[in-house]
């Protein structure tokens, strides 16, 4: 309990933890600029001018308009009247993920649509945030147990805030986003994490039954994902 | 519901011996569905029976399509109905053998069964000859086995390719090298999809020479996770979620009333009353999003329309909250009744149910002004998008995409359920066939439930309190005799939402087939846009009011 309470500390102090070294260090880095590494790890100047950079990112987001599931629905109400995420200076929905910042993955993730999102989420420029939005994000939510349905979308993109519910309310959404900004403009952002499903060119696919039972449907160009449903939690 | 069960029957028994009369022939033997009567035919006979069930005895509706494997054989079922009669079906049953499942199609005497029998291939199995496209619908190309069979194995891997998705700009996608067309993916993520629907799209300048919907982005295994829960609780929530845009307790209805029908289960009336007032609720916040984001798609008015429409969805959305204590996944039936009672005060509750009600007559004249008389939209929609009655009846369209094109047609009315025929209201239809005709029919039915709701609540006011019933004694465990069969609809937000359940004989249903509106409506867009311009063609698919969660299960 206490050491999740620890992460979302907002003393500046604080905040200098793991993944902010693991950035600094070029791991899993999604500021690192050109200007940085020609200065080193951290000059004083570039110290400041990163903070008001990490300020000026959570607070000017645009979302990506993004509607996958139920959860989507709780995502427009929070965007539309009443909710007004645009009073968090993160309202405008961008139809183009070239023109977005944040992700909001609402809803549960089917094998037939990770690949579409893996791309979307490959479309959008650095820095880049995802919030993932409801039980299914996080698991599979009710759907855990069927067939065709991700375990998450961590299986698929690093999520940095996850909003549990199904769904959660449009509170809860705007909380989650209120806490990814403070994050941002503490200069935290979640590591990258470990993907099992990660696109692949066909042709290099190590040989396997299933490999070679599609040899010939699919093409050696082609991308394809892999989904181990045993390994998957 | 099982009084009007009793005064369907006789109707029933005096068709059965003219069908049987009519099927001579071709039936092997006759089963006993609670539904409906059952006949038994070879697979090489499906379109000869379907064809004279269609043209000699008036059966014009292919409600559904079930495929299910057992331990000895594959059966698909085609549930037939009457557009004019909905309570008028029979159920004609192919069994093929286990071996070599292969199966005539009916699609050239129902075309809605193309994309019925290709679920029915891509999740059980069943080949049927004669089928113009028999390809995966709703998994991927490349998934291997078929998950709603007997032996599939839930833990093999599986591989999905990322072909589709190349870039329209590419010269490459002109469809061949000097032709003129060119070859461009609408979604799985576009705004104008309504969620994650993948449009092939070939088009000829402006033009939509041929448009084919890709879905199964959003298939959830619904079915089969009502095949592993069990009646009594875990199923309920499931239904929500299929079509999420806050047409919850349709939905629920929509199982509720199957089941209830299988376990003979009797409602009190205090319950009905209740779930007849939300689930019209419901279908008040469903319409409003289906106009606001109509709005959207035709202008892109992210503003005024779509603001409003969510606004008063929002309202919809406090009271059902009063309600059943959640805003979107609302878990409130259960068989036999309602989880509770109105919400304390009940005064409170019937003022801001009023109150509400009250506004929406003034509130759809504010959406009028907007909207319906606005020459811009009106440009847009009329005469655009147009779906013949002949066509929509043999897509098997239902719901306000039907009664646009007018078929008049309400499973409220034609087989009522729940508290409806108590009620005064009316059924809206226009005989439009065009986009602006399927939005005038949503609007005037928001109308129609608020008469609904009014009547509801003046009932509830009323109602003695130690007559307050809302839950019927049900054993905790329910376990339905076996080889029992029901398939049941009712009118959901989108059209005729069916559930067909077949009992094993144990608490859980030994298959779960849902009959979703949406599925078929949506089978209807090349219809209507093949030959218009793109923009038409998104303007009828905002019409169609599809949810994807609904198409794909
Ligand atoms: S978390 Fe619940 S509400 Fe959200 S997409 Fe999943 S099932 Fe739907």
């Amino acid at each position: 309990m206490s050491s999740e309470r620890e992460l979302f500390r907002t003393d500046d102090s604080q905040v200098l933890t793991e993944t902010r070294d693991a950035r600094m260090s070029g791991q899993g880095d999604r500021f690192n600029s050109k200007l940085r590494e020609a200065f080193g790890s951290s000059p004083f100047i570039l110290t400041k001018f990163d903070k008001f950079m990490n300020w000026v990112r959570g607070s000017s987001m645009f979302m990506l308009q993004f509607g996958i599931a139920c959860c989507s629905i709780e995502m427009m109400h929070t965007y539309a009247v009443k909710h007004d995420l645009d009073r968090f200076h993160a309202g405008v929905p961008r139809a183009s993920p070239r023109q977005a910042d944040v992700m909001i993955v609402p809803g549960t993730i089917v094998s037939k649509f990770a690949p579409r999102m893996k791309r979307v989420y490959d479309q959008m420029p650095e820095p880049k945030f995802v919030v993932g939005m409801g039980s299914c994000t996080i698991s599979g939510g009710p759907f855990q147990e069927g067939y065709n349905v991700i375990k998450g979308a961590e299986e698929v993109i690093p999520v940095d805030i996850h909003v549990p519910g199904c769904p959660p309310r449009p509170e809860a959404l705007v909380y989650g986003v209120a806490k990814l900004q403070e994050r941002i403009a503490n200069g935290e952002a979640a590591p990258v994490t470990v993907k099992p499903y990660e696109l692949e060119q066909f042709g290099d696919l190590e040989r396997d039954e299933i490999v070679d039972e599609l040899a010939s449907e699919i093409d050696e160009e082609d991308l394809v994902m892999r989904y181990n449903w045993a390994d998957s939690p | 519901m099982s009084l009007q069960e009793e005064s369907e029957t006789p109707e029933i028994e005096s068709g059965e011996t003219e069908l049987e009369a009519l099927l001579d022939d071709l039936i092997v033997d006759t089963d006993d569905h609670e539904n409906a009567p059952a006949f038994v035919i070879r697979p090489d006979t499906v379109q000869e029976t379907l064809g004279r069930l269609k043209n000699e005895a008036g059966y014009d509706h292919l409600s559904l399509v079930t495929a299910e494997e057992y331990p000895d054989r594959y059966e698909s079922i085609y549930h037939l109905k009457k557009f004019d009669d909905p309570t008028d079906e029979v159920s004609i049953v192919v069994p093929t053998d286990s071996e070599n499942p292969v199966s005539e199609s009916a699609e050239p005497v129902f075309r809605t069964a193309d994309w019925h029998e290709r679920e029915a291939y891509d999740l059980v199995g069943i080949e049927y000859d004669d089928h113009p496209d028999l390809r995966r619908i709703l998994l991927p190309e490349t998934w291997q086995g078929h998950p709603m069979g007997l032996d599939y194995d839930q833990d093999r891997p599986q591989m999905v390719p990322l072909r589709e998705n190349a870039n329209p700009l590419q010269d490459d996608h002109r469809s061949d090298a000097d032709s003129d067309t060119m070859f461009v993916n609408i979604g799985p993520h576009h705004p104008a999809t309504h969620g994650v629907l993948h449009l092939e799209t070939t088009l000829d300048g402006e033009q939509v020479v041929d448009v084919e919907p890709d879905i199964g982005y959003l298939h959830r295994n619904e079915e089969q996770m009502a095949q592993n829960g069990t009646y009594r609780h875990q199923i309920m929530p499931y239904p929500d979620r299929w079509d999420y845009i806050s047409a919850g307790l349709l939905n629920e209805w929509a199982y509720a009333r199957a089941a209830e029908d299988l376990a003979d289960i009797e409602v009190p009336e205090y319950a009905q009353i209740i779930r007849t007032m939300g689930a019209e609720l419901c279908r008040i916040a469903a319409h409003m999003l289906a106009v606001g984001t109509f709005a959207l798609d035709i202008y892109g008015d992210f503003t005024a329309i779509f603001m409003y429409a969510i606004r008063d969805r929002e309202k919809a959305q406090n009271i059902l909250e009063d309600l059943t204590g959640q805003r979107l996944m609302f878990n409130y039936f259960r068989l036999g009744g309602v989880v509770w009672d109105l919400p304390e005060p009940r005064e409170e509750f019937f003022e801001k149910v009023r109150t509400f009600v009250n506004e929406i007559p003034d509130a759809l004249e504010e959406y009028h002004d907007l909207i319906t008389s606005n020459e811009i939209l009106q440009m847009r929609t009329v005469g655009t998008g147009i779906l013949p009655e002949e066509v929509a009846k043999n897509y098997g369209a239902t719901g306000p995409v039907a009664r646009g094109s007018g078929i008049d047609y309400d499973i409220r009315r034609d087989d009522p359920y729940g508290y409806y025929d108590e009620l005064d209201w009316e059924v809206p239809v226009e005989d439009g066939c065009d986009n602006f005709s399927r939005l005038l029919v949503r609007m005037r039915e928001v109308e129609e439930s608020a008469k609904i709701i009014e009547q509801c609540v003046d009932l509830l006011e009323d109602w003695p309190e130690d007559e307050r019933n809302i839950q019927a004694n049900v054993p905790r465990t329910l376990r339905p005799d076996d080889d029992k069969e029901i398939y049941r609809t009712v009118e959901g937000a989108k059209g005729e939402l069916g559930v067909y359940i077949r009992a094993d004989g144990t608490e859980k249903p030994a298959r779960f087939k849902i009959r979703s509106p949406c599925f078929s409506n949506l089978q209807t867009l090349p219809e209507m846009s093949n030959g218009e311009y793109i923009p038409d063609m998104i303007a009828a698919l905002g019409s169609l009011d599809i949810v994807l969660g609904e198409v794909d299960r």
